[in-house]
């Protein structure tokens, strides 16, 4: 197998690059690239994986101009994209074809939760690492975590934290809540009974509401929770029921004097399609691209802008990211050889346009956090307003409860 | 409940129900025409929504009025009835002559293609309309404020009923419109020119699918999940009103908005399973849906569209068939792992393939829902092992089948007193049941995110010694199979699929006989769900999906479902062309839409019918000279 070739280039690799291993950066890679397989589902979610591979893409460029992999020799890196179908069947097909054709190095990728948790458990069966960039479900760092999957997305309870952080001080105690009936759905609002039970006394769910994933019957739906008169809503929504329900809910005054959060409405995914609707003063999750200028941040949005011509969408940053975190992981492991590469990943630190994110080890999950802030119109352009960014590690499962859902 | 809610929430149903009604109403109108189960109507209702997006912004900048809002409606919904025109008449018109069901798989190859030509045309980002001029605003309703442009939907289904019923009763368009749904034979008899009265039907359905997507863009961004979301609820209310019945839909379209509306306040997760529970219920009850009325046709001996001359193999046959399959038994040590993968979900599918074409091909039984008793072989098995009892492999192999012969007990019951059309949807019914059963009940099923850890025992854990595993219990599943077809129970079964009266009368229970058959190829595709979801690692509602069930149809479809080997070969076409595509390119869709069109025109009756077709005519053509042709055919 290619395998042993490798790892002989890997020790070559890595005596040459023990002397200017930090001060790579002059000069372009050199010698054969070193493949990562990535699959998404490019085809059934590109409003989110085509940004994605984008933000790759330019990543990629941006470290391979500036000498590739210095652990490995100066090696470029190189990734293989494959669509993943949107089921795991297909996915894992996929994947088998990444490393036994391909002979990648380890997969990343996925944007649906099932798919993400088919590929880790593929993953453990085939010794394989896998770098889950962007599913959501928590159930891939917790209950079903397995020593070669990482993630890099903030997860779902994660998410669901900040808002929680955000909201809790405002005292509202009569909620209603308003979610896609699948995991994601379900586990946020599970996620947000619990936290905000926790954090206000006299806290109650009054409505709940749980329409299909893009068959939202607005109308309906907006009449059930205004029937119920709540002081908050929850909303878990994004997408075109997003849209349906904002639109609905605006024309039916439900969010007037009501405080409402919602998760992921702040990214641009989802919130630049509501266009001169946006409602005004919703606490979410989300990124507003052209206002962080933390760590180089604009410096990231002009090479994207000048790339793709387009403003880098949440996936877009996520996809940016992923490649130095990598980068920096072969840097510290020095070799493709699996374990290594794991053994590198746990609690490596990367600096990014993002801030430090750093990999805990104890559920591999990483820190990269999100903005939270208040939906606005500026302009005719949606965008966020009193926005700061949450690092990830602020808002992270407690280790206790990690130790009990990965211990089975 | 206070009287002003209840008034809101009627009203919100209601201007739902209008939505959908012009929407479905298209579908029952080409489907009683043209018996085409046009998938692609959804696809139709999504170009209407993109063109609207277009058409109107452009409009409203000369002048936001209502009227040029409408205009631009009604623009996007011509466009769209004439892009149906193009689909008649480059597609459809060539393959009337070819089984029903091929039809059926040409214009999901459209859906594919309009799927990725949306794609690349109007981008991946939801694009979101405009408002109606005027109607931005909320009505004030017994002290509520109501959408002022659902207001007007309300008034919209109605007076598309209105016209739809002036048509067909004063033109002379609709007159054949009627004729047509009545009795197709006897208007072409009558020297009616059906092909202009096809184009014009697919055009009103077109045009009728265009506005219900045009008039939805003040409520919904247009999206490139469109089509999906409404084409399983336009055919639930079609079928629910009955195939054809215009009033019928909108009766159907009523009530299913309206449980809707009032159902969510009791069960706020009902939206997922409501209307196929509705389709289910109305069936058994009512077989032709509410105003639907029993096929003219049903009665009728037509020339069925399975498998008609039954034979062996011939030598030659049966030196290839052995050839293949030993060629496959290398695969392990020839080939690489991915072969192997590739080789194992071949077998696998080409077993629920094959059990699908027992009940197609040579039952008759049409079913739309294969997916449910594969997806409860995967999930038995795979429950098995993960669950609570941590059963070995080899028993969850056993529950399998048994698994998938009970659900296709159960449910076939029901399924095998229907007919045609209707039966087919109530498999499909039962599988979308089956489907939120599963997908709801997150304890033990892990919901949409499934269960993982479903690995081979140790001994079957290498990928070489699984493939063996599947290749052992798939073939040999299929032989046996194979062998029911040449069974009286085969040719039983053939009699009632060709006609069931005539069966009965001599003394066959049909039903039973046809119940038998449900539970037989339950059962094994049982047990290709439970070989598929070890070689998987995992178990998830995917397995029990809609496309998962159109997958096996384009499976047997391919090869053809008038041949009895045809299914296999179908299944490795299919499966080697989405492999083949799918790491090539993002429009991996618009490939496999094509592939599937060109299979149609080309191979109308699929890969193996046409090879056989060929094979007569060269027959035919050049006798044997020392065998007679008749005899030569006879042993072929």
């Amino acid at each position: 197998m290619t395998k042993l070739d490798l790892s002989r280039r890997t020790v070559v690799g890595g005596l040459a690059a023990t002397g200017v291993a930090m001060t790579a950066g002059t000069g372009s890679a050199q010698g054969a690239p070193v493949k990562v397989g990535e699959l998404n589902s490019y085809s059934r979610m590109a409003a989110f994986a085509v940004p994605y591979r984008n933000g790759m893409q330019l990543a990629v460029e941006q470290i391979n101009a500036a000498g590739g992999l210095a652990g490995l020799g100066g090696r470029p890196l190189e990734i293989i994209y494959r669509d993943d179908g949107a089921t795991p069947g297909d996915a894992v097909r996929v994947a088998e074809e990444l490393v036994t054709r391909e002979n990648v190095t380890f997969i990343a990728g996925a944007f649906l939760s099932n798919v993400g948790l088919a590929l880790a458990d593929f993953a453990n069966q085939k010794k394989v690492l896998y770098l889950a960039t962007e599913p959501l479900t928590d159930a891939l760092t917790m209950g079903s975590g397995n020593p070669f999957t990482f993630r890099v997305r903030p997860g779902t309870y994660m998410q669901t934290k900040m808002l929680v952080d955000a909201a809790k001080s405002k005292g509202v105690k009569r909620w209603a809540v308003v979610a896609p009936n699948y995991e994601y759905g379900q586990s946020a609002v599970a996620a947000f009974k619990r936290l905000m039970g926790a954090a206000v006394p006299g806290f109650e769910v009054v409505a709940e509401q749980f329409p299909a994933l893009g068959r939202v019957d607005a109308g309906a739906t907006v009449g059930a929770l205004a029937q119920s008169r709540p002081d908050g809503i929850f909303n878990v929504l994004f997408g075109a029921d997003l849209t349906a329900f904002v639109r609905e809910g605006n024309t039916r005054g439900l969010f007037e004097r009501r405080t409402v959060v919602s998760l992921l409405t702040g990214e641009p995914e989802y919130l630049l399609p509501l266009g001169d609707e946006t409602p005004d003063g919703w606490i979410v999750t989300g990124y507003p691209p052209e206002q962080v200028d933390t760590h180089g941040h604009q410096a990231f949005v002009t090479a994207y802008k000048a790339k793709f011509n387009d403003t880098p969408r949440l996936g877009s940053v996520l996809g940016y990211v992923v490649p130095f975190m990598i980068r920096d992981m072969f840097n510290k492991s020095r070799s493709t050889d699996t374990a290594a590469m794991m053994e590198a990943f746990k609690g490596l630190t990367t600096q990014t346009v993002c801030g430090p994110v750093t990999m805990r080890a104890i559920d591999q999950q990483s820190t990269l956090g999100a903005w939270v802030g208040e939906t606005t119109l500026k302009g005719k352009l949606p965008t966020m307003k009193n926005f700061r960014y949450v690092d990830g590690a602020d808002v992270m499962f407690p280790e206790a409860e990690v130790r009990a859902a990965r211990r089975t | 409940m206070d009287f002003s809610f209840f008034v809101i929430q009627a009203l919100s149903g209601l201007a739902s129900a209008s939505a959908l009604f012009v929407i479905a109403s298209g579908l029952t109108i080409v489907f009683g025409v043209t018996r085409i189960v046009n998938f692609a109507h959804g696809s139709f209702y999504m170009l209407g929504a993109y063109m609207a997006v277009t058409i109107v912004p452009w409009l409203l900048e000369f002048d936001r009025s209502p009227t040029l809002f409408f205009v631009g409606v009604l623009a996007s919904a011509m466009v769209v009835g004439v892009l149906g025109v193009i689909m008649e008449v480059v597609l459809l018109r060539r393959i009337y002559r070819v089984p029903e069901l091929f039809q059926l798989l040409a214009t999901f190859g459209v859906v594919l293609i309009v799927q990725d030509v949306v794609l690349k045309i109007w981008g991946p980002v939801d694009i979101t309309g405009p408002r109606a001029p005027g109607m931005r605003h909320g009505v004030e309703i017994l002290g509520q404020r109501f959408p002022a442009y659902e207001l007007f939907l309300i008034f919209v289904g109605p007076a598309v009923l209105g016209a739809l019923l002036l048509i067909m009763h004063k033109t002379r368009f609709g007159v054949l419109i009627r004729a047509a749904t009545q009795d197709r034979e006897m208007v072409g008899a009558l020297g009616v020119n059906q092909a202009m009265l096809f184009t014009g039907t697919l055009f009103l359905g077109a045009f009728l699918a265009g506005l219900g997507g045009a008039l939805q863009i003040p409520r919904l961004p247009a999206n490139t999940g469109m089509d999906l979301s409404i084409i399983t609820e336009a055919f639930v209310v079609t079928v629910i009103g009955g195939m054809g019945s215009v009033p019928g839909a909108f009766i159907a379209a009523l009530i299913i908005k309206m449980l809707e509306a009032f159902g969510i306040l009791i069960f706020p997760k009902i939206t997922l399973v409501l209307v196929f529970l509705l389709m289910a219920v109305v069936l058994v009850v009512k077989p032709w849906g509410l105003m639907g009325k029993p096929e003219v046709a049903s009665g009728r001996a037509v020339l069925p569209e399975g498998i008609l001359n039954l034979k062996g193999f011939s030598r030659n046959e049966t030196v290839v068939w052995v050839v293949l399959t030993l060629a496959l038994l290398l695969v392990p040590i020839l080939g690489d792992t991915y072969k192997v993968k590739v080789g194992i979900e071949i077998m696998v599918f080409a077993l629920a393939a094959f059990s699908l074409n027992l009940l197609i091909g040579n039952g008759g039984i049409v079913s739309f829902g294969h997916a449910a008793y594969f997806g409860v072989g995967a999930y038995a098995a795979g429950l098995l092992v993960t669950g609570p009892l941590k059963a070995p492999m080899e028993l969850a192999l056993v529950a399998a089948p048994l698994a998938g012969g009970l659900a296709a007990a159960l449910f076939g019951y029901f399924i095998v007193r229907l007919h045609g059309i209707y039966l087919a949807m109530l498999t499909l019914a039962f599988a979308q049941i089956t489907y939120a059963i599963f997908f709801q009940w997150v304890e033990v099923t892990g919901g949409d995110n499934g269960v993982v850890g479903v690995w081979p025992s140790r001994w079957a854990a290498t990928r070489e010694v699984y493939f063996y595993v599947v290749a052992v219990l798939a073939l040999t599943s299929i032989v046996a199979l194979r062998h029911l077809f040449y069974t009286p129970f085969g040719y039983t079964l053939r009699a009632a699929r060709d006609s069931a009266n005539r069966a009965d009368a001599i003394g066959i229970d049909v039903k039973t006989h046809r119940w038998l058959a449900f539970i037989v190829a339950g059962a094994a595709a049982g047990l290709a769900g439970g070989l598929y979801s070890f070689s998987k690692g995992s178990i998830d509602p995917t397995m029990i999906s809609i496309a998962m069930s159109i997958d096996f149809l384009m499976m047997i479809l391919t090869g053809g479902i008038q041949t009895v080997m045809g299914p296999l070969v179908g299944t490795a076409v299919f499966h080697s062309v989405k492999d083949f595509f799918m790491p090539l390119t993002d429009f991996w869709r618009f490939f496999l839409g094509v592939s599937i069109i060109a299979i149609v025109l080309i191979f109308p009756k699929g890969v193996v019918g046409a090879l056989e077709g060929l094979r007569e005519r060269m027959g035919r053509r050049a006798p044997s000279p020392t065998t007679p042709p008749a005899v030569a055919r006879e042993t072929a």
